[in-house]
């Protein structure tokens, strides 16, 4: 009888449960709600009130005067030259993961910790800097000069790190004794041993790369730079008051990260549990 | 003669280090010495095309900002950003994991995938939909709030209210990554002390306070850590969404820095903020971590 009644308890919790966090995401997801219905309005109905929740009359103009009005092919181009290599920043990540998992060798200890430190140092006081580095190396206003100071990050070290340090010892030591060399034991054994933590990495190089704003805004003088964030910014300068044509930008740069997130989101899960955050 | 063949019979995970080693020392180390010496330098685009024109002013620029009204006005509103932003991010992440974690039905792990949407959401996007959503004349809000007969506010308009909207607007950023470390978390809590504490008769209240929130302590304590960082470098939403204005209400130090560095070019005071603003980061966190000493451990 109590079991029952308990059980009934649970029963309606549970839909209380449910229905809170309905609600709470549909709060949440009025922002993304609001943009994709409002970029396909015409220039005459974003203003209209009261504002319509559906578009009455569709329209795809906003997403082709992207293309045409605005430059957004080529910053398409420039943003996904960006993703692609900054896929070599993760390379080079997993190599010193490694090298800090599986090796003995002197100053290990002080590099790692040296490492970790610059996690700590803020965007800020280096942003200056580095400018004036690359200043310096004439690669200020070019594809170089946006990606190479972003290639290696050192929580991305610490999390292959500790990955790695899971592999035994015996799989490296028994294909030394067959006689492969270094380098083809970390491509051809350790990588694919690897897959889930390149799989988390790589969404999260993914997403960063694609969202990337400020560096190429400091570093990108001309337009032929431009990134998508720096041309969304530069569009809802120059159209302040067409919405329409800001939100079809906005959903045009968002949409395709809510895609690759929907497909990988279990890996992103798992990661941060991996990653012994408990 | 040894060392040298030592060495390259151990060259191996030195060449496996030495892109990232390179590329952390040349973009973050060599930088942060950098960024100290040019802070007691009047370095500015003149001094950039010929370094004949700078020269060392010692502790000038120091000086100048102690008595700069904006960096104060900045240094207040980050504190500002700080204060309400960090407990509401940390409140509704938690909240939500908690909720997210009751079930594992298809159901919440959509609302785990739309919770954590925002915050893989491009800024400049954000700020595009949420400058929209604030408009006074055409914005959703106030049109949902003119339905219940309340006056159009001006969203970005006004110091204070506009804080605020950008406060707003960073939590909802903001509460996707805390959430998922919560969720990881939680998973990782052994169910036998659940269910131990029912057969004790404990109710749901006294196992959320009593067993989940002390396990949760080392998660509570990273994200307090990590979101307290962020926010003293508040930065994106500000700049795009209202550049500091109105009337440098929502100017953080952060964007101080950013505008004297590239607005302004004075390279040499902007880093002399950046090293207050590092100051107080390090400041913050060694608090905490001395607050979490004092902490018994589990």
């Amino acid at each position: 009888m109590n079991n029952k009644k308990s059980k009934i308890k649970l029963r309606i919790e549970k839909i209380v449960v449910s229905i809170v966090l309905v609600l709470g995401g549909l709060l949440v997801s009025i922002p993304f709600i609001w943009m994709i219905t409002s970029s396909f309005k015409p220039e005459s109905e974003i203003l209209q009130v009261p504002p319509t929740l559906f578009p009455q009359n569709p329209t795809l103009e906003n997403y082709i005067n992207l293309f045409s009005n605005m430059n957004f092919g080529l910053y398409l181009r420039n943003t996904v030259i960006i993703v692609l290599l900054s896929f070599l920043g993760l390379l080079f990540n997993a190599m010193a993961g490694y090298a800090f998992a599986k090796y003995d060798f002197k100053g290990k200890n002080k590099l790692f910790i040296l490492i970790l430190a610059t996690m700590m140092i803020p965007a800020q006081v280096t942003m200056i800097p580095v400018y004036l580095i690359l200043n310096e190396l004439g690669l200020t206003n070019t594809m170089t000069g946006i990606i190479l100071p972003g290639l290696a990050a050192a929580f991305g070290i610490f999390l292959f790190r500790q990955f790695m340090a899971t592999i035994p010892d015996d799989l490296i030591e028994a294909a030394r004794l067959d006689g492969a060399n270094e380098f083809y034991i970390f491509f051809k054994l350790i990588v694919p041993v690897c897959k889930p933590i390149f799989a988390v990495q790589g969404i999260l190089t993914f997403i960063g790369s694609w969202n990337s704003f400020l560096w190429p805004l400091i570093i990108a003088n001309d337009e032929r730079l431009y990134t998508l964030s720096v041309g969304l910014s530069l569009l809802k300068g120059q159209y302040a008051n067409n919405f329409a044509l800001q939100m079809a930008g906005a959903a045009f740069m968002v949409v395709p990260i809510i895609i690759i997130f929907a497909f990988f989101q279990k890996y992103i899960v798992e990661g941060f549990t991996m990653s012994g955050m408990k | 003669m040894g060392t040298v063949k030592n060495l390259m019979k151990n060259r191996h995970p030195y060449i496996f280090i030495a892109p990232a080693i390179i590329i952390l020392t040349v973009f973050s180390i060599i930088p942060i010495v950098v960024a100290l010496f040019i802070s007691f330098t009047d370095l500015n685009l003149k001094g950039l095309a010929d370094w004949s024109n700078i020269s060392f002013i010692g502790l000038e620029n120091y000086a100048s900002l102690l008595s700069d009204e904006v960096f104060h006005r900045s240094i207040f509103n980050t504190f500002f950003y700080v204060i309400f932003g960090v407990p509401l991010v940390i409140f509704f992440s938690l909240s939500i994991a908690l909720l997210l974690n009751y079930g594992s039905s298809l159901l919440f792990k959509i609302f785990r995938g739309v919770y954590y949407m925002p915050s893989i959401t491009n800024i400049i996007a954000v700020a595009v939909v949420w400058g929209y959503l604030y408009n006074t004349e055409y914005g959703l809000i106030n049109y949902l709030l003119s339905l219940v007969h309340v006056d159009k506010i001006p969203w970005l308009g006004e110091p204070t209210i506009a804080k605020i909207s950008l406060i707003i607007l960073a939590v909802w950023k903001g509460i996707g990554i805390n959430m998922i470390i919560f969720l990881a978390a939680l998973q990782g809590i052994p169910k036998m002390y659940y269910e131990a504490a029912e057969i004790d008769g404990a109710n749901r209240f006294q196992r959320l306070f009593y067993i989940t929130i002390p396990l949760l302590r080392f998660a509570i304590f990273f994200v307090t850590v990590t979101t307290l960082i962020g926010w003293l470098q508040f930065f994106e939403e500000p700049f795009i969404m209202t550049k500091g204005g109105p009337l440098d209400g929502t100017i953080s130090m952060s964007l101080f820095i950013y505008k004297n560095g590239f607005q302004f070019s004075e390279f040499g005071y902007a880093a002399a903020g950046s090293f207050v603003l590092f100051i107080f980061i390090i400041i913050v966190t060694l608090l905490q971590f001395k607050l979490r000493k004092s902490d018994t451990d589990y």
